[in-house]
């Protein structure tokens, strides 16, 4: 019998423990947290899963969990079929291509903090370009720093400029990848245009529309930067979505075991959407 | 289904050509008859796809005009020209059934859904793909996907054309065999006009009733299978077309006759008058080791078990033989002979010896 070498092992080592300092011991601390209760002196007491019940019954968490779901859906909704219908129009070959793709990828490379700062001052009422043009121009009352609908408008569309690039660009990259035989042969077999939409560059597309789809998801659903600084929640509570109540409960109110429990809650259904996500669409896929 | 007309036909891939070397295609006058099994062969870069494209109607020639029976399709697109065309890899609606793909073809005609199933389970059946029909064609080997691009040709009954891009690039050389055979006997059964474009002389020769070589963007020659291997019309076909290809000796003509290696050559009838580069054409299956003749050096021998095939070098000219029997051993001293009614002077690469009343 062969003698197996386990010295192998050896070379996991380093990203095992590199795995355990940024993400397996954080994360303990954080379920650590979770079921105890403290007053300070960095005294705990056991509280069981309390902090759970308190957060799921919460109003509060109900509601953030709310504008996060509605808000989520809408860049899903906007940004997929946008991203989609902007990839096809793209040119395939020629000298526009780099254009096209540098122009895309440019929101991509912003900084996240200064496109929420960008965007509160585009949209200033009395300075910025966009509020001043429609209060000034279209005589429209667009204020969202009182009006909650104008904030969330802001919120989103800010959200599509920035993100709905990275859609374009996988779609993209799987448009390009098809052969143009295909082309041709739906071409010859009198195909429309929808249907080599529908069966030619959608089946072709779908792998890394999946990726996208998963991306726009877990990052749209995790948000935190951008509508902070743009908004910074407000009016009131309308655009506090889940990431920033979490911040204002751990770090604001220095409310360590309930801000555990929402994170683990919050990172529960983070994988969970995201799991149901990939299971739905690569159920049909060829092994 | 057509008789298709090749009028004057020219391309070029860029918009102002300004010399010959500039057209993929050059000067193409053609008749495809109705119903006929041809075969487009032709080194890579020869411009036989660029024929091909022309002809299903993907690319638009530069010049010229392209006929079917008659009526001028010059600027009509692919799917108005009723013509099919399977591609050097299978292309397949992967999100389809076997059954859908095969119909897909039809219901964007808008054919009805029971003429639609009568003529997939037809076909199906024709290409023994029938238990296939409910799979998804995802799933299938090349091979079969193969059989499926093909199939969505054969089910409209209206077509002009079935064309084939060298489709058996990427199916498994043991089924590469059964696919050639398939499609002869499919061209039998449903008499469409077939063109088959490939580099390979044994898909083209087994397939083709006419084989069309191509050099250049130009035809070289016309002929049956038979025609191109006995005679060939240009020192590339010969060359081309078997295996090991024709001897193309340099040769000198003087006095009327033709001259290898400072010893005349026999030719099988008289050399048509003109001047230009000369060159002696034969095929290696008619040259054998004689007691007298040309005489060479054995450079190599290679045993391909029925027989032998001799590289001998006569005067600094390789020449190949292939002998039955004993091979001589390498470095060996021999005497070639050139069969005369098969040995042929070539002028400027076009044959230049006039066809001898010997059979």
């Amino acid at each position: 019998m062969r003698k197996v070498n386990q010295k192998g092992w050896f070379f996991v080592l380093p990203v095992l423990i590199l795995v355990a300092f940024n993400a397996l011991v954080p994360m303990m601390t954080v379920v650590n947290y979770s079921v105890q209760e403290t007053f300070g002196n960095n005294q705990f007491f056991w509280h069981g899963l309390g902090w759970f019940q308190d957060i799921l019954r919460s109003e509060r968490f109900q509601a953030a969990l709310g504008r996060q779901a509605l808000f989520t859906l809408m860049i899903l909704v906007i940004e997929v079929p946008l991203g989609v219908v902007i990839a096809l129009s793209m040119p395939r070959a020629g000298i526009w291509v780099p254009v096209c793709l540098v122009t895309m990828a440019l929101p991509l490379l912003i900084p996240w903090n200064v496109i929420g700062a960008m965007w509160n001052i585009f949209t200033l009422p009395d300075i910025g370009l966009l509020g001043y043009f429609m209060n000034h121009v279209l005589g429209l009352d667009y204020n969202m720093t009182q009006d909650p609908v104008a904030a969330w408008i802001t919120v989103i569309v800010m959200d599509v400029w920035h993100w709905t690039s990275l859609v374009v660009l996988l779609c993209y990259a799987g448009l390009v990848s098809i052969p143009d035989a295909y082309y041709q042969a739906a071409k010859i077999d009198g195909a429309s245009n929808w249907s080599v939409f529908r069966y030619i560059q959608l089946p072709k597309m779908k792998q890394v529309l999946t990726i996208a789809v998963l991306l726009r998801f877990m990052d749209s659903f995790n948000v935190y930067t951008e509508p902070f600084v743009l908004t910074g929640g407000g009016p009131g509570n309308a655009t506090t979505l889940l990431s920033i109540d979490l911040v204002k409960i751990a770090l604001g109110q220095f409310d360590l075991g309930p801000a555990a429990a929402m994170s683990l809650i919050y990172f529960a259904i983070t994988l969970f959407v995201s799991w149901l996500f990939y299971t739905l669409m690569t159920r049909n896929d060829v092994k | 289904m057509a008789k298709i007309t090749l009028d004057r036909l020219r391309h070029s891939y860029t918009a102002t050509p300004k010399g010959p070397a500039d057209y993929a295609l050059k000067q193409l006058n053609l008749d495809w008859q109705d119903g006929g099994a041809y075969a487009l062969l032709g080194p890579s870069g020869c411009g036989k796809s660029t024929l091909l494209n022309i002809i299903s109607g993907l690319l638009q020639p530069s010049e010229g005009r392209i006929l079917f029976d008659g009526r001028d399709v010059t600027a009509l697109p692919p799917d108005r020209r009723n013509i099919a065309q399977v591609f050097q890899f299978p292309v397949i609606y992967d999100t389809m059934t076997v059954f859908d793909n095969l119909a897909f073809p039809l219901r964007n005609r808008g054919v009805g859904e029971a003429r639609v199933k009568a003529r997939v389970e037809e076909i199906a059946a024709m290409l023994d793909v029938t238990e296939m029909l409910r799979t998804r064609a995802a799933n299938l080997p090349a091979d079969n996907k193969q059989k499926i691009s093909m199939g969505r040709g054969l089910v409209r009954d209206d077509v002009n054309v079935i064309m084939f891009d060298e489709p058996l690039t990427v199916i498994d050389p043991h089924l590469k065999w059964k696919l050639r055979s398939k499609l002869k006997e499919l061209h039998q059964r449903v008499k469409v006009t077939m063109i088959y474009v490939t580099h390979d002389q044994t898909e083209a020769l087994t397939f083709a009733d006419q084989v069309v070589v191509m050099q250049d963007g130009e035809v070289v020659q016309i002929g049956t299978p038979v025609d191109l291997f006995g005679r060939p019309a240009h020192t590339f076909v010969g060359h081309f077309i078997g295996s090991p290809g024709m001897n193309v000796l340099p040769a000198e003509v003087r006095d009327g006759a033709a001259w290898f290696n400072g010893m005349p050559v026999a030719l099988e009838g008289a050399i048509a008058p003109g001047e230009g580069r000369h060159e002696i054409g034969v095929r290696p299956e008619f040259v054998s080791l004689a007691p007298a003749g040309i005489p060479a050096t054995v450079r190599k021998v290679m045993d391909l078990g029925r027989h032998s095939v001799v590289e001998a070098v006569a005067g600094g000219t390789r020449v190949s033989a292939i002998v039955e029997g004993m091979a001589p051993g390498q470095g060996e001293a021999v005497h070639l002979a050139f069969r005369p009614d098969q040995t042929r002077l070539y002028r400027d690469g076009w044959i230049a010896s006039e066809r001898g009343r010997a059979a």
